[in-house]
């Protein structure tokens, strides 16, 4: 997109180069490992988008990495989005907390935390949010079971 | 001076009279006190003891006596004075927590917010949510994009036309599908009604919560034409499926036109009533301005967005700055304030009715010919009269109806403006029929979350206002 080649983003690349820059249906992309994300998120805030707009996690059962946190932030000026995407493995799912660039970061990686079980380090209260503190599992990931609500029934939880 | 006689025994009783010799007889020493008082604590000596079965009391058959000790019965009636408060005892840091909710009226949903009050001053908010989570997430991941719209429609219960379109458009994007004109149009007049609708109501609740209570009946009353013309329009009054992938699901009924125009004279009578009704009453400005304020670094952090964001001054609004649906030919203004409280919340709202109104007036007016729907028979259906004819399109049908069509793998983040803000779904496909993941980045989520900001240090009666201000949907919230 024109509009978003406005905005620089050499200064990131030079800053941090493993950082991977792509393009998915015009709009930007950035790839970065898990140990560069704090610096690259509060970069890229300063360099312009300082609109924080979304964390969520993806379960790519069978890839490697497995889980996927994705970080969409906005800049205004000039329009522009950029949505950080960060490979976690699901042996060690976890991943540094962003919330001490954004405080609104905090509810995401609580629900991402509830729904794929992925730990953020440093997030100043990690608890479940959307489901009772005592659920076990984590509902999104691919490897939950889907409507295996017991019942007292005979026979009823074999078909699953 | 001697009493009457009895009418019936015709004795003459004589009372002590006042001054008389004999001295008032002492009064019954007090029984102890006890839980309750049987016949035997009243038996006197001298004469018959009674049997003590303790299943005797003088409650009799039409009375009921307290059974608590006096000082704790006159505590549950209020009438116990305490006098030992001690003011040097009490510390000045004392504060204690309030639970708001789940079932608070004014909390618009199952939102729970826990208060820790010092004084009637919030020193602590915490938002506590989850209550409506029904795992819909998931349940997307379970359903074909052709039926994806019915999932996310029931999200934002408040603006359904915005969730279908939000969704259609990502999954279209994917497919790299154009779609009619015609579809675009309807698209955008019905999510800029659903505007209308949504603000109308959210005046009406908001007014009823800060004491206008009149808000509440004109409010409804307004959106009821609103509602009509969807029910008309799609069969549904919420929930209505009605914008999918590849267009809409049905043409504009007969007579859209105008009913449209009588939506907009209804409506713009109506919110010259409110306007006159609240912006200048003093109650109402002493209740709203200067109450919740969020400063732009707060929304930039907090990712608040919409209407909240513009009081504050922020000019941001997707339909300018990513438009989409072809909502860039119509021309309208989005306001924008500067104080971010409760009053300029009200301002935008109102004045953004008038200028969706004024869209959805040009959307009709040019409203082009056509279809309204893609043609493409790989994403919509064909033509109930074609499969008559057709065998392609009786095998067109029978696919998408049973697998449902397939979308390249690819992922993408769609936003559109919702009445609440930017309402954004994440959508990855592994190349199948239903989605891999379906994220719904609500707006609701955001502000709910940015609620402390608003409420820290604030007085309690204000919690009200600034709430039903960030107009939360549940629904969005927990999804």
């Amino acid at each position: 997109m024109t509009r978003d080649a406005a905005l620089s983003h050499d200064a990131l690349a030079e800053q941090f180069p493993a950082a991977e820059f792509g393009e998915s249906y015009g709009q930007r992309i950035v790839r970065v490992p898990r140990k560069d994300l704090v610096a690259f998120v509060a970069a890229a805030r300063d360099i312009g988008f300082r609109m924080f707009i979304d964390v969520c996690g993806v379960d790519y059962l069978r890839r490697s990495p497995r889980f996927e946190v994705v970080i969409e932030l906005l800049s205004l000026e000039p329009p522009s989005r950029l949505r950080i995407l960060v490979g976690v493995p699901g042996d060690d799912p976890s991943l540094p907390s962003i919330t001490g660039v954004f405080a609104g970061a905090d509810f995401y990686e609580r629900e991402t935390y509830d729904m794929f079980g992925i730990v953020f380090e440093g997030h100043p209260d990690l608890t479940r949010i959307l489901l009772p503190d005592d659920w076990e599992g984590h509902p999104l990931r691919k490897d939950a079971p889907v409507g295996a609500v017991p019942v007292q029934f005979k026979g009823s939880n074999q078909a699953t | 001076m001697s009493n009457p006689p009895d009418i019936v025994t015709g004795e003459t009783e004589t009372y002590p009279q006042m001054g008389e010799s004999e001295a008032l007889p002492e009064p019954p020493e007090k029984p102890t006190p006890s839980r309750r008082r049987t016949l035997h604590d009243m038996w006197v000596s001298g004469t018959e003891a009674p049997v003590d079965t303790g299943r005797f009391t003088d409650e009799g058959a039409q009375e009921m006596l307290a059974e608590e000790e006096p000082d704790v019965l006159a505590g549950q009636r209020g009438t116990l004075v305490v006098d030992d408060y001690d003011e040097a005892a009490v510390s000045d840091e004392e504060t204690q927590i309030v639970n708001m909710g789940p079932q608070h009226p004014a909390t618009h949903g199952v939102l729970r917010l826990q208060l820790e009050l010092e004084g009637e001053t919030i020193r602590r908010v915490k938002p506590i949510i989850g209550y409506l989570h029904t795992g819909m997430e998931r349940t997307g991941e379970a359903l074909t994009f052709m039926q994806g719209p019915t999932n996310v429609t029931r999200m934002d219960y408040l603006s359904p036309f915005h969730n279908e379109l939000c969704f259609s458009l990502a999954v279209e994007r994917l497919l790299d599908l154009e779609v009619p004109p015609r579809a675009r149009a309807i698209r955008i007049l019905m999510t800029e009604l659903n505007r209308v609708a949504s603000h109308l109501l959210w005046a009406a609740t908001t007014g009823l919560d800060i004491g206008a209570l009149s808000m509440m009946i004109y409010g409804w009353r307004e959106r009821e034409a609103c509602l009509a013309f969807f029910e008309k329009t799609t069969g549904l009054r919420m929930n209505h499926n009605y914008i999918r992938p590849g267009g809409v699901a049905a043409d504009l009924p007969d007579g859209w036109e105008d009913d449209l125009v009588a939506i907009e004279e209804t409506v713009l009578e109506g919110l010259a009533d409110y306007e006159g009704l609240l912006m200048e009453n003093p109650i109402f400005l002493e209740r709203t301005q200067g109450v919740g304020v969020l400063t732009p670094e707060e929304c930039y952090a907090y990712g608040v967005t919409g209407v909240l964001a513009r009081a504050s001054g922020i000019d941001f609004d997707i339909r300018k700055t990513f438009p989409y649906s072809g909502i860039e030919q119509y021309e309208f203004d989005v306001p924008t304030a500067e104080h971010g409280d409760v009053y300029d919340r009200f301002v935008l709202r109102f004045e953004e009715v008038r200028q969706s109104l004024g869209i959805v007036r040009q959307a009709a007016e040019s409203m082009p010919l056509g279809d309204y729907r893609s043609e493409d028979r790989k994403v919509t259906p064909p033509p109930r009269a074609r499969i008559d004819q057709s065998m392609e399109a009786l095998i067109h049908h029978f696919k998408i109806f049973t697998e449902g069509f397939k979308v390249p793998e690819g992922e993408v983040y769609q936003a559109v403006e919702s009445p609440r803000g930017e309402l954004g779904m994440y959508i990855v496909s592994n190349g199948g029929a239903k989605p891999w993941r379906i994220h719904v980045r609500g707006p609701s989520f955001a502000h709910v979350q940015a609620l402390p900001a608003m409420l820290t240090d604030s007085l309690i009666a204000d919690t009200i206002a600034a709430l039903a201000s960030a107009d939360p949907v549940m629904g969005d919230v927990d999804r």
